[in-house]
């Protein structure tokens, strides 16, 4: 039963790599999108951390800011 | 007339959005795999070989779909005088591209058993070979011009002119003799794949689409907190 879900016949070695392609693309660009977010939300919160008090609260006034401050395990 | 969503809005949903679309994303894909390498069954000319369908169809499915899309976002970008449809445009590119690589990549490990060779030049191949090229230089524009209104133009130019390329890609295989197998499923006239093995196919197509549909949530947001980074630097 596994020898036959694993060689397909002589066709095992087509199949198997066509689908372990495309996990392997859909892996790569989650973990490139995903390193992407973090590395433009850390240097938003070290460039937020730099503002004085008077343009945090401006800064803060706004919706996404807001958002990007509270939420930060949101992928 | 109507007033589109401002980005503000918009962040407050796909902030929160890409985790529930992860783990819907998983379960369909699980679904899916277990369906199409394990319990649909074996075309009787092609044999095992027929599983590649599976991600390979989807792909070049949702690859289509997703030039098409940015191509109507563009324009729209234009007629509306609104830099977010741009900014879903290009948000959505990343993805058009890798399923766009993964459907040829994956033809091209099926062109191996049925037609005896790992690449042809033929008709429908080559147009999906220029479709890729079409996501490469669409990349590249927003990569290099610094000027937002001439990437906007520019960027905007290679969608319209790469989507003349996508009836071609749809209807090759009636224009032309190919090796590539004519469309088995018409939404149109009945389809002339088995419902035993469509069912798994829709499946699969699903699971794709809501992986770009994560992708596009993540590369929009990092595209937002970018925006954002420049306005806290004029604060």
């Amino acid at each position: 039963m596994i020898n036959e879900i694993i060689n397909m016949n002589g066709y095992g070695i087509y199949v198997w790599s066509s689908f372990a392609f495309t996990l392997f693309s859909f892996i790569s660009l989650y973990v490139i999108t995903k390193i992407q977010y973090v590395k433009e939300r850390n240097k938003f919160l070290i460039k937020f951390g730099a503002l004085n008090s008077e343009r945090a609260k401006v800064a803060k006034s706004q919706t996404i800011n807001k958002e990007i401050l509270s939420s930060p395990q949101n992928i | 007339m109507f007033k589109l969503p401002e980005p503000n809005q918009i962040f407050l949903i796909t902030s929160k959005a890409p985790k529930y679309v992860l783990i819907l994303f998983v379960i369909v894909l699980s679904i899916g795999l277990l369906e199409a390498l394990i319990l649909s069954p074996e075309d009787y000319k092609q044999g095992h070989s027929v599983r590649i369908m599976y991600v390979h169809v989807p792909a070049a499915w949702i690859s289509l779909g997703i030039f098409s899309a940015m191509t109507f976002l563009s324009l729209s970008g234009y007629i509306f005088k609104n830099k977010n449809f741009f900014l879903i445009a290009k948000s959505l590119a990343p993805s058009g591209l890798v399923f766009n690589i993964i459907a040829l990549v994956t033809g091209s490990i099926w062109g191996k058993p049925t037609w005896g060779t790992w690449w042809a030049w033929d008709s429908r191949v080559t147009s999906m070979l220029i479709l890729a090229l079409f996501y490469i230089m669409y990349l590249i524009a927003w990569r290099i011009y610094e000027d937002k209104d001439y990437v906007l133009k520019i960027t905007t130019i290679i969608t319209v002119l790469g989507i003349v390329n996508v009836p071609i890609i749809k209807y090759s295989v009636d224009w032309w003799n190919t090796l590539h197998q004519p469309a088995s499923i018409n939404i149109l006239s009945k389809s002339a794949i088995h419902i035993s093995m469509l069912f798994p196919l829709l499946i699969m197509t699903a699971a794709f689409a809501l992986f770009s549909l994560l992708i596009f949530l993540m590369k929009y947001n990092t595209e937002l907190i970018k925006i954002k980074n420049k306005g806290l630097d004029r604060l």
